[in-house]
């Protein structure tokens, strides 16, 4: 990296923001742009904390019209845009770019149509996920996914990041229940992906742009796909003695011809963590808990959870609890629904990976977590979706002694590269963002990385939407490969990295 | 050593000559036409380029039914896919159409055909978990992998479905499979098209266990037509949702073995709805939104109409006049949907487009400088620009 002088830089910053900000006030009115340091400071990062960079200036646009002009904007100017929504990703997707413009869609958040007959629900992309399923739960329809954010994160940020949540293993995650987007491409072009009708004409290139992690377009209308809510629902309880019997009895319950509405494990540490905290009744002894839910009608919930039960009982389980009503189901998933705070409880700072594997190895991945955390010298709590292998260990540290924040993210990087060597990925739905970028080198080739730079490009020749996020550059990966072989820690980590 | 051994280097001079035949036609910019078992020549723009033929590169690679995934090799038949996870109690739940015995996983999967099951399941591309490919460069590239959650990078693998062999050779691919429901059954009843589709919708909002329905009948009339319903799912939920059907449509219950070669007939259609014999006809399949209500198609005589997909699907036949076709792409613009021009009986109809153009419809028409782009990445030279796609 060429040595830069700061001074010179600084000032290069403020004509830059003095040239865009006086672009914008002709598009906005004074509340929807933002450029001092007191009133951008809330978008210097999002809920992956540990990431933080100032923007240059923040647009909050309230009609697609205003989305096209600060597009068209910052093309002729070339000013790189971060786009963002509620701001509670957990990868540092939202993370400013200091030469850049947060485009954050909050403010776009009409629920446009809702059409019971078609189950479908039309909306702008700041509505809130759970706001969705509120609006038509008078109609006996949800939308399916759940993410564990939901109360706050939107739908615009769902689809940028493909995000899941406790149901999908049954009723999928975001890319199967959206129909049709309406986006605005980096050159103020309008055009939709998808449609109401199916197998929509050309390349599918709207599942490309699910989980594109704003890289590829503005995202202003989301039409998603409703789904009948469930008569009832319960959930089944159960602990093992040991994480290898937990493991098994997951793999069991999907060999048995099972597809749980939910399927969750805690380990030990966890279940300790939040019993302090929730009070929910959970088996302290036990090495791992398993939570294990079904809905539908009365008749089938009895049927699948008697299923359950026999196989759990097979699979060794040492206690068995059935939820027999809607309180103590919710009971039973406070704690796992609250792992997260829980952790933020017991410790100063957490952070929370995102790998998935196959299922049959997630004992595995979890003994080797716990090396570890001797190796580390860190705590880490395991609570994640075990029907889809998907793990979100939770690292503890103090975030205030930064020499223990780098042996965190180094723990990480580890647990993310035992994911790939054990067939699975970096990231089952929390996205690459800034903070998995580096581990993009160790899943993906060189060739295929090059691949992903062509799709960028076909949408945003510029490569001005949400640059240095998602796909490292060779020279990145190179100087990562490098770094790793010296087994050291990142030097000068304040520094950017390309 | 192993036997695996031995097939793995066997597979790596498959991928060797794929590779050399990919940069030969780069060379000589001859465009490759690829093939699995030659099923759907018949589907898409016609062409007459050389074959490249995927049917030496087959093989299950990986099959662990705990962990509902399948890895198989493109050119392995879609039958032997299919009875190993039959000898699992599993299914691929989209029900891929395979228009002859020879049919291949590749072949199924570029063509993204989804059979009666997808408005319950999803289609092809929802259950495609990662794919390993040969670009226009001779590149051997993997994206996704073979676990159910996955967002790292651009979801490519989910690019290749449906786009008939014009972006990449797909080598491997790993898609999700489903246990089979426990419990199915098939109802059928007398009823108008304007009520079937008015039904079907109300149900599928509510929670039954609607796995696929097929209304057939005639176009252009208030006449009653044949709707089947099949339900799929926990013993209770079928049973109890059947007694509600029943009831409420007068239907009767069809034998699990007709019911059996029913779906397969339609899903392959070999049922006579479908036949076009006579020269100068064409089977036009368009794709509608839940909302669209019975159709008023062009010729004034009683033609047969399929609806599947509660509607969503619907099969016409009529000529392969280009009017004809132009007339039906308005007819589904208008409801916001498209047609396809899915099957003609004359196939020598060279240089004919059988798909909607994302130019002709102001939504999409921005999009096809992208496409072009994204082809260009996967295919700067135009290996696989047969045109066999819009």
């Amino acid at each position: 990296m060429n040595a830069i002088n700061p001074l010179a830089e600084e000032l290069a910053i403020t004509v830059r923001q003095a040239e865009l900000v006086a672009a914008l006030k002709p598009i906005l009115p004074e509340d929807q742009l933002l450029w001092l340091p007191e009133d951008t400071i809330p978008y210097e990062c999002d809920g992956l904390a540990a990431y933080r960079r100032m923007p240059l200036a923040v647009a909050l646009p309230q009609t697609e019209a205003q989305v096209i002009a600060i597009l068209k904007v910052c093309h002729q100017l070339q000013v790189p845009i971060v786009p963002r929504g509620s701001g509670t990703g957990l990868s540092g997707g939202a993370m400013p770019i200091a030469q850049g413009l947060v485009l954050s869609l909050s403010k776009l958040k009409k629920i446009l149509a809702i059409d019971p007959f078609s189950r479908t629900a039309t909306v702008q992309p700041g509505v809130r996920n759970l706001a969705i399923s509120e609006a038509v739960a008078h109609l006996n329809l949800y939308y399916a996914p759940d993410p564990s954010s939901q109360i706050a994160c939107s739908i615009g940020g769902n689809v940028s990041e493909n995000s899941g949540g406790v149901h999908c293993l049954k009723y999928g995650l975001t890319l199967q229940n959206i129909l049709r987007i309406r986006v605005v491409l980096m050159n103020g072009e309008v055009v939709e992906f998808g449609g109401l009708a199916p197998d929509a004409p050309g390349l599918d290139l709207l599942a490309i742009l699910i989980g594109s992690e704003g890289m590829l377009g503005i995202v202003t209308e989301v039409t998603v796909k409703l789904v009948p809510k469930p008569q009832l629902a319960r959930v089944i309880m159960a602990s093992f003695a040991d994480i290898e019997k937990g493991g098994n009895a997951v793999a069991a319950i999907i060999a048995a011809g099972i597809i749980p509405a939910g399927l969750e494990m805690m380990d030990k540490a966890t279940t300790r963590a939040v019993e302090e905290f929730v009070h929910a009744g959970y088996d302290l002894h036990a090495e791992a808990i398993l939570l294990c839910e079904s809905d539908g009608t009365p008749e089938e919930v009895s049927e699948e959870i008697a299923r359950m039960v026999a196989v759990l009982e097979i699979a060794g389980a040492s206690r068995i609890q059935v939820s027999e009503n809607e309180t103590e189901r919710l009971r039973f998933w406070s704690g796992r629904k609250n792992a997260f705070p829980a952790a933020g409880r017991i410790a100063a700072d957490y952070y929370c990976m995102d790998g998935t594997i196959p299922r049959r190895h997630i004992a595995t991945l979890l003994r080797r977590i716990k090396a570890m955390e001797v190796k580390y010298r860190l705590g880490c709590l395991n609570v994640f979706h075990a029907g889809d292998g998907n793990m979100h260990p939770l690292i503890l540290f103090n975030g205030a002694d930064v020499e223990e924040w780098h042996r965190a993210e180094e723990f990480g990087t580890d647990i993310l590269e035992a994911c790939v060597e054990l067939g699975g990925t970096i990231t089952g739905e929390h996205g690459v963002g800034i903070e998995k970028i580096n581990s993009m080198c160790v899943q993906f080739g060189e060739a295929e990385r090059e691949m992903f730079w062509g799709v960028k490009a076909a949408f945003d020749p510029d490569l001005l939407l949400n640059p240095d996020k998602g796909i490292p550059t060779l020279n990145r990966c190179a100087e990562y490969g490098r770094m790793r072989i010296s087994g050291g820690l990142l030097p000068h980590p304040e520094l950017e990295r390309f | 050593m192993s036997a695996a051994v031995a097939d793995s280097s066997l597979m790596q001079n498959s991928v060797n000559a794929f590779r050399e035949q990919i940069l030969s036609a780069k060379k000589n910019q001859t465009p490759l036409s690829i093939e699995g078992g030659a099923t759907k020549n018949w589907y898409g723009n016609p062409n007459s380029f050389a074959k490249l033929s995927t049917t030496t590169y087959q093989g299950i690679l990986d099959y662990q039914p705990e962990e509902l995934v399948i890895t198989a090799c493109a050119g392995t038949p879609l039958q032997e896919i299919e009875m190993a996870l039959a000898q699992r109690n599993q299914i691929l739940a989209f029900e891929p159409p395979h228009f002859g015995d020879k049919a291949t996983f590749g072949g199924a999967i570029a063509a993204g055909l989804a059979g009666p099951a997808r408005i319950s399941t999803g289609n092809l591309r929802d259950f495609v978990l990662g794919a390993r490919l040969l670009d226009g460069r001779g590149n051997d590239l993997s994206f996704g992998g073979k676990v159910m959650k996955n967002v790292a990078g651009y979801d490519i693998s989910r690019l290749l479905p449906g786009s008939l062999g014009t972006l990449a050779l797909l080598l491997e691919a790993s898609v999700k499979v489903l246990p089979k429901p426990a419990a199915s059954l098939t109802l059928r009843a007398m009823i108008s098209q304007a009520q079937a589709l008015k039904l079907l919708n109300q149900w599928a909002g509510q929670p039954l266990p609607l796995s696929a329905s097929a209304w057939i009948g005639a176009s252009n009339s208030q006449l009653e037509g044949e709707l089947n319903i099949r339900l799929a799912g926990a013993h209770a939920a079928v049973s109890s949702a059947s007694a509600m059907i029943t009831t409420a449509i007068g239907a009767s219950e069809v034998s699990p073995t007709v019911a059996a070669q029913f779906w397969q007939d339609l899903r392959e259609q070999d049922l006579p709805c479908f036949q076009i014999t006579d020269p100068g006809q064409a089977l036009y399949r368009l794709a509608l939104p839940a909302a669209c209500p019975p159709l008023q198609f062009p010729e004034s005589q009683l033609n047969s109409l399929v609806l599947e997909w509660h509607g969503q699907e619907r099969w016409w036949r009529g000529p392969s006049a280009p009017d004809c076709f132009a007339t039906l792409k308005k007819l589904a613009l208008a409801q916001g949907g498209h047609a396809t021009q899915f099957k003609v009986s004359n196939v020598s109809t060279v240089n004919t487009q059988r798909f909607t153009l994302l130019s002709e419809n102001p939504l999409t028409a921005g999009l096809t400088i992208v496409q072009q782009r994204l082809r260009q990445a996967f295919d700067p030279a135009g290996v696989f620009a047969t045109g066999r796609m819009a």
